[in-house]
């Protein structure tokens, strides 16, 4: 995706070379823009492996009744879905962009500690790979869903737990890494004049998302640890038998968790933030409450674990506290949602792919929010509890949130990578697909949860029926459109309009004044901000 | 340029190292907090002293007791009676009966465990089968005594106790945790 020749403009000193060739460019690779490329290749092909794990899911679920696989395999495929798509999926792309964009938007040359990227990028096929291997193994892979929920991961599963376990392990700490270096990035390398308060709204969320990476990432290693020494060297932190408590699993599970759903959507509000002012030809509302926003969601991720646990047995006060955190986030994510519709009100909108993505995004996710708001009152959420309205919800926050964001992204800086415009009537039929298909598969799941499906069973009462095949005929077809962009993609890469510098009329930022597509090696002379 | 990242870069790691830690130090918080408030329905392991003497004789609690081997758990094991009316600061005494219906030697641990959970606070046991381990030979049959009363101080709300044992086999269960060993339970 990124140039294969430096731009001589771009710098004066030409001791500086393009990128080696071959294989070895990218095993070796320490640029900031090859690695970026790499995370979001990665996560292309991630996307579409749990994309076809879903698919699974949907053709089982087409009928009532068992006829495709097995419910074993089916709970393998609900698990091994969620970790790709969470693990493979969003945190890569987002941290794909944050290569490529964090450098490009402070003035830096690279990221801080380039090596250190490498190493973060490389580790995670090895995660994906034993992951993946483990659905091969006698038994089958992981099966007890994406949270690991202490029993069930460690008296009743079977030893691909251990390849679950060591491939978390080996996620987390590529993600750790990730959030080192763009902390140390941001800190240290801003050009000359570039105050906190004036970076880009992306590099604001990512900052701060870096820090809940570094705060809960370590807590998942613990207590995939513990799920480990449970089963296997005798340890009974989850086990009531030698004095443990299975209840205190999902405490440590969800005190990693709660943050974990920010960690997915901070850089989403970020992209948005630097997509709508563009298309709405009007500086950012309210930039500094944006930033005060992004922190107190993050502040408050950190209050509201047990939300996930209403259904414990939990006394009613800690019930309240967490149902009255949990309304709290709607205020500052009310914020966010208020400022960019300031932000277009009477701007000279158009409506490119990267904006019609963004609008979507901000209908859906407000949609995904406020089925979140629902779930969060403590009475109704016993009924709404592990039903297909919980579904329903962190599919519209994560794919029509985090997804759709993540292609406005790509979208937006497509042009600035590859150095041509993408082709934008395939642009916007990728983006009509998507949009319909996403709501005939995701939508209708608010009716049969309230009705009372249960999530994560791979067969249906029969009243659920015509529903079900519905929300399966959506899903197919979001599938499918994804193809769409894989073909964009590829035609971008290949040829097409040149792209301008600053490619969109009303783009202002860093990455905007340098060549497109953006040499190898940009800002080594750093810029100064006024 | 390495220098001036690398107070940062440190910084960083050792905040990574500590959120590690902190995920570990989680588990005894999780037990000082549920001793503390009696949150998930954990009992004390330490026998109770007789000291509430004088009994509501106002107020009746209704007090349930489940008792269920653990699937791996080959015993018989339930309670003589399966619940009483209790007026509160009121001692009583009930039997469990453990029959090891196997041909070998096992020894035993229960495991209580009170619902709603906030009223473990207040159930006190002076004598329980709980706080040792229970050995029984092949075919032996033994007759468990549990000496309770529940606290006068119990919250108006709670008009029901459930308490519930799980037996599980120790032998089993590798190293006793320190939550099993602040009872006297050498066999």
């Amino acid at each position: 995706m990124s140039t294969v020749t430096t731009d001589p403009h771009a710098h004066a000193e030409h001791e500086h070379h393009g990128p080696a060739k071959g294989l070895k460019r990218w095993l070796y690779t320490t640029n900031h823009k090859d690695i970026g490329t790499l995370y979001l290749l990665f996560s292309l092909l991630m996307f579409f492996i749990g994309g076809a794990m879903a698919m699974v899911i949907r053709a089982e679920l087409f009928q009532p009744g068992l006829q495709i696989v097995d419910p074993n395999f089916f709970n393998q495929m609900t698990t091994v879905h969620g970790l790709i798509m969470v693990f493979g999926a969003v945190m890569p792309a987002f941290t794909g962009l944050a290569n490529w964009l964090i450098p490009m938007m402070i003035g830096a040359p690279d990221m801080a500690l380039p090596r250190m990227n490498n190493w973060s990028f490389w580790i995670l096929p090895f995660a994906f790979s034993i992951l993946l291997a483990s659905l091969f193994m006698e038994g089958g892979g992981p099966s007890f869903g994406w949270t690991f929920y202490a029993p069930l991961s460690t008296t009743y599963s079977n030893d691909s737990t251990a390849l679950f376990v060591f491939s978390v392990h080996i996620m987390g700490i590529s993600s750790i890494m990730g959030a080192i270096n763009v902390i140390v990035t941001i800190m240290n390398l801003r050009a000359p004049g570039m105050t906190y308060m004036k970076m880009p709204l992306f590099v604001w969320t990512w900052f701060i998302t870096a820090y809940l990476l570094i705060a809960v990432m370590p807590v998942l290693a613990g207590v995939v640890t513990m799920v480990l020494t449970d089963k296997y060297f005798g340890t009974s932190f989850f086990d009531a038998a030698g004095g443990g408590d299975p209840v205190l699993f999902q405490h440590i599970f969800w005190f990693f968790g709660h943050p974990e759903v920010y960690i997915m959507i901070l850089p989403a509000f970020g992209i948005i933030s630097s997509i709508v002012p563009t298309f709405s030809r009007k500086p950012l509302f309210g930039y500094a409450s944006m930033v005060y926003a992004t922190s107190s969601i993050a502040l408050l991720s950190f209050l509201v674990w047990a939300h996930h646990m209403f259904t414990t047995g939990m006394p009613v006060a800690a019930e309240l506290f967490f149902m009255y955190c949990t309304m709290l986030i709607a205020v500052p994510t009310g914020v966010k949602v208020f400022n960019w519709v300031a932000t277009m009100w009477r701007g000279a909108m158009t409506f490119e792919v990267p904006m019609m993505f963004s609008l979507a995004f901000i209908v859906l996710f407000t949609i995904g929010g406020f089925s979140g708001l629902m779930l969060a009152i403590t009475p109704a959420d016993f009924q709404y509890h592990d039903t297909y309205f919980v579904v329903a919800h962190f599919h519209y926050v994560l794919v029509t949130g985090a997804v759709f964001s993540i292609m406005a992204a790509a979208y937006y800086w497509l042009p600035k990578w590859t150095g041509h415009m993408y082709d934008e009537t395939l642009g916007q039929w990728h983006f009509w697909c998507s949009l319909i298909s996403v709501n005939v598969l995701f939508f209708p799941m608010h009716f049969v949860g309230l009705a009372g499906m249960p999530r994560r069973i791979p067969d249906y009462a029969l009243q659920f029926a015509d529903f079900n095949a519905l929300i399966s005929i959506g899903g197919f077809a979001f599938g499918l459109s994804q193809l769409l962009f894989v073909w964009l993609v590829v035609k971008c890469i290949k040829g097409g309009e040149k792209a301008t510098d600053q490619v969109w009329e009303g783009a202002e930022g860093l990455e905007w004044t340098i060549a497109s597509p953006a040499p190898y090696h940009s800002f080594t002379t750093p810029p100064e901000i006024k | 340029m390495a220098l001036k990242h690398q107070p940062v870069v440190i910084k960083l790691c050792l905040l990574t190292a500590a959120m590690f830690g902190f995920g570990y130090a989680l588990v005894p918080l999780y037990d000082v907090f549920c001793d503390l408030t009696g949150l998930n329905g954990k009992t004390s392991t330490m026998a109770a002293t007789a000291e509430a003497a004088i009994p509501d004789k106002q107020r009746e609690v209704l007090v349930e007791f489940i008792a269920r081997p653990n699937n791996n758990m080959p015993w018989v094991f339930e309670p003589v009676v399966h619940k009483m009316r209790v007026h509160p600061g009121e001692i009583h005494r009930i039997d469990y009966l453990a029959h090891n219906i196997t041909g070998r030697s096992m020894t035993a641990q229960a495991v209580p465990s009170v619902s709603p959970g906030q009223a473990a606070l207040y159930f006190n046991k002076m004598e329980c089968f709980c706080f040792t381990q229970q050995h029984l030979t092949a075919g032996q049959q033994l007759l468990m005594p549990l000496q309770f009363y529940v606290d006068p101080a119990l919250p108006e709300q709670f008009s029901t106790i459930t308490l519930s044992y799980t037996l599980y086999e120790v032998d089993a269960v590798a190293p006793v945790t320190a939550e099993t060993a602040t009872g006297d339970n050498n066999e």
